[in-house]
């Protein structure tokens, strides 16, 4: 992956930037030193690395218009950072950027229960949003699996979805409004706790803007009640294809579970000897989860194993206790872990037609014979969002270009299929240059004309998202 | 008028354009009308072009009517979540109501508060911008954040931004039963914290609506059982407040349409606040007549001519919308911040660069 070469002007400026940024920041506010400014030169997308002319953490919306004002007028480019916990190298620095991180912008401003809406700085961790609700009865829907660390601001940057997504939706559809900082550093308010937007929607191409657009320093996140209760069952497949039509015959028979977790073999063996979970030996496993109360779930889950034994199931297994259900749900929140367990490993991302599930699935088995690499599938079913996890070792030459190599392959057959190179993790650095597969140079153009027009010397977070060729004239400008 | 059947050829009609454009597609939704310029309509770009109910995703040309998606949805048990609202009564306009020009003015009905607006169901968008250049974001898959979110954007952008050729939707199963919790006698403000007391618990409230003088209405929608078990439940919570009764009338299409205003005078506004902010809101506009809708969130307001309600909203936030008016003079879009206006105007200037697209409509 390449990044572009730093500018040479800005790191010989660097003392006079820090000492321009102390004037506006407090002292241990400004990172320079370049011991600690390694802290910042890596996101969770560990392959690649760059440590950065120097990071802020900013306390306040006023202090981080100060710096992008700062940012702005001496032309250096600006790198936000929520937590950190990018899979996609939404946080990468370049040599000549500064990390702007919102951590210390972690307050709950207000919350409303009776208007259904909460107000937090951006540094605030997702799990936290929910924490500060709970006890009213209620939660803030999207969990990204990185939901302990991960900070609304990387959520709204990254329009990051979960494993709910099915029944609640993803970032942008419970953003209520923002506090925005711009390239020039001012201040915009978008949105509020109203519903929809007055005139164009701004907020809706804010989200999933990666960074480029604005610095969001608070938002107003909708909170729902939460269920009565919610339970999983587990069933499992001798085959993809009949696991993939199982779960269209549940959507089509009118539930809506708010999950339908799907793994595969490879993925069930890894975890099974991970964290022994109980699950069957079988080619396909789904979770599925309905919510409400013990006899809506009950008729809710009764009517999904009967459309399951059409299917002549393997294997099905109801929950009857807190315990079980918490079974059921531990081989999937291991499979990370346990596939990390066998080797180092890349998450996918790409979402597909559900229908075309088994199709893909064959493709990535035979590929995985083709570039000599392991492959298990964990797979947000009732969206087609899936999450091929490719083994590879790291400190064997090569094998980091092989799997990334494979990867491309997979993604390029989910947007062959009618899909997208990424379903909830963002293009960032790891996807930028298959962009191309997915979008014509006239639909990629008219997205650069959105940052155009909000930062239009390309300075937020200037190299990711797009190929580099197709930004280098305005990058350079 | 220009009429187009295909994104090719509507192309070439933006590209060579040398004066403005009128974009409709049913024209049922005048409110929003430019007042210059050749009328472009986009009904017959026309037809559903994939539909799989497995995996709850329809994509349909831009000038499909919306009757036709409706239908096509309902024989496979599934439904538009959002619930677009007909104006033709309440406009006194005729035609047919196309899917795209849903998805231009981002029309939402009742169940706007639960499942989200047009712009949260839409998942991809074909459009020729005023450059002539045919553009596409998003696709047919529900979750999708590959490069920008052009796709909200478009929703409610009204035919300033480009004209929609496609649309993608994510769809859901419809419910077979339904049920109306019904308090009686609670005034506006009261209506409103009652609304709030159900819309705050797990009963899964897909309606919150309140007529004043006559009834405050919660819909419950799933399988028989469970709507009967959350009616009950709904009951006990609400039991403070009044008189309560469970009926299976349904309202909603009159509350979706506000059929009410149809044949009574006077400008009608669609103003979006906060739920607990607009009674008092009400109370200072002196209106003619009054719907609340989402739980209070969203105000239908009938008041006499000329009125300008947002007066009455400085130090509130939200904003409103002219939706019916007998003299154009008031603008039918709340007025900006200067600084949002200026990235709103930026964003024209960079799709419509010659300004030719229903100019004027949005600022």
């Amino acid at each position: 992956m390449e990044m572009p070469n730093p500018n040479a002007a800005i790191l010989s400026r660097k003392a006079e930037i820090v000492a321009r940024l102390k004037e506006v920041l407090p002292a241990d506010a400004v990172i320079s030193d370049p011991t600690e400014t390694r802290a910042y030169e890596c996101d969770a997308l560990t392959a690649y690395k760059c440590p950065p002319l120097c990071a802020v953490l900013p306390a306040s919306t006023d202090e981080v218009a100060a710096v992008l004002r700062i940012c702005h007028e001496m032309g250096v480019p600006v790198v936000p950072r929520g937590s950190g916990t990018s899979l996609a190298g939404g946080a990468l620095p370049t040599a000549d950027s500064v990390i702007l991180g919102v951590a210390k912008l972690n307050e709950v401003l207000e919350t409303d229960f009776d208007n259904r809406f909460i107000r937090v700085q951006s540094g605030r961790t997702n799990l936290s949003v929910t924490g500060a609700v709970e006890e009213e009865g209620f939660f803030y829907a999207p969990d990204p699996s990185s939901q302990l660390a991960c900070a609304i601001a990387g959520n709204i940057a990254m329009n990051s979805g979960g494993a709910h997504c099915l029944k609640y939706g993803v970032t942008t559809n419970n953003l209520l409004g923002v506090t925005m900082v711009t390239m020039e550093g001012e201040v915009v308010q978008i949105g509020g706790a109203h519903m929809d937007a007055g005139g164009l929607d701004l907020l809706g191409v804010i989200c999933g803007s990666e960074g480029q657009l604005g610095v969001v320093t608070e938002a107003t996140l909708r909170i729902l009640p939460k269920p009565e209760g919610a339970r999983p069952v587990l069933i499992g497949f001798d085959s993809n294809e009949v696991a993939g039509a199982c779960v269209s015959d549940i959507i089509r028979a009118g539930v809506l579970p708010v999950a339908i977790e799907f793994m595969d073999r490879p993925c069930i063996r890894a975890t099974e000897a991970f964290a022994g979970a109980g699950y069957p030996d079988c080619e396909a496993l789904l979770i599925v989860e309905v919510e409400g109360s013990d006899a809506e779930i009950d008729a809710q889950l009764a009517l999904i194993l009967d459309i399951a034994r059409t299917h002549n199931p393997v294997e099905l297994r109801e929950a009857q206790s807190a315990d079980e259900a918490a079974r059921i749900w531990l081989g999937r929140k291991s499979a990370f872990g346990a596939m990390g367990q066998i080797n180092d490993y890349m998450c996918l991302d790409g979402t597909i037609p559900v229908s075309a599930l088994p199709l893909v699935l064959r493709r990535i088995g035979e590929m995985s014979a083709e570039f000599g690499l392991e492959v298990g599938n964990v797979f947000h079913a009732g969206d087609g969002n899936m999450h091929p996890l490719i083994l590879f070792d790291a400190n064997k030459p090569g094998d980091l270009e092989k799997c990334e190599a494979f990867g491309a392959e997979i993604l390029k057959l989910c947007v062959e299929v009618g899909g997208c190179l990424t379903g909830e993790h963002g293009v960032g650095i790891e996807k930028r240059d298959l962009m191309t597969t997915q979008y014509t140079d006239t639909d990629m153009e008219a997205q650069l004309r959105v940052k155009d027009v909000f930062d239009p010397n390309w300075l937020l977070n200037p190299a990711k998202v797009f190929p580099l060729a197709h930004t280098e004239s305005r990058r350079a400008g | 008028m220009i009429t187009v059947s295909s994104e090719t050829e509507l192309a070439k009609v933006i590209a060579g354009a040398e004066a403005p454009l009128r974009v409709i597609g049913g024209g049922t939704r005048g409110f929003a009308k430019a007042v210059t310029g050749d009328v472009l309509s986009t009904a017959g770009m026309s037809g559903i072009e994939l539909y799989e109910p497995g995996a709850l995703t329809i994509v349909a040309k831009a000038g499909t009517p919306v009757a036709e998606v409706e239908a096509a949805l309902a024989a496979e048990g599934q439904r538009l979540p959002f619930e677009p609202m007909d104006h033709r009564a309440l406009l006194g306009t005729e035609g047919i109501p196309t899917i795209g020009s849903v998805v231009a003015a981002n029309v939402s009905g009742p169940r706007r508060m639960q499942a989200g607006a047009c712009r949260d169901s839409l998942i991809g968008v074909r459009f020729v911008d005023g450059r002539g250049d045919v553009i596409k974001n998003g696709g047919r898959v529900m979750k999708n954040v590959t490069g920008y979110d052009l796709v909200k954007l478009m929703a409610g952008s009204y035919g300033t931004l480009g004209v929609l050729t496609e649309v993608s939707f994510k769809v859901l199963p419809a419910t077979p039963a339904q049920l109306n919790v019904v308090v009686r006698g609670l005034s506006d403000a009261v209506a409103v914290q009652a609304m709030a007391r159900a819309l705050g618990s797990p009963f899964e409230v897909s309606g919150a609506a309140h007529l004043p003088g006559e009834m405050t209405m919660l819909r419950l929608e799933g399988f028989e059982n469970s709507v009967l078990y959350r009616a009950a439940q709904l009951t006990d919570l609400l039991q403070e407040f009044g008189e309560i009764s469970v009926d299976e009338a349904d309202l909603w299409a009159q509350v979706r349409d506000v059929t009410a205003f149809a044949a009574q005078d006077g400008d009608v506004w669609r103003i979006s606040v906060k739920p607990s902010d607009a009674p008092k809101l009400v109370e200072k506009l002196s209106v003619k007549s009054v719907l609340y809708d989402w739980g209070g969130g969203l105000i239908w307001a009938l008041t006499v001519p000329g009125k300008d309600v947002r007066a009455a909203m400085v130090g509130t936030g939200g904003h409103a919308t002219r939706v019916r008016a007998s003299d154009r003079d008031l603008p039918v879009f709340h007025p900006e911040p200067a600084s949002l206006a200026a990235i709103s105007a930026g964003l024209r200037a960079q799709f419509d660069p010659r300004g030719i697209l229903n100019p004027g409509v949005m600022g």
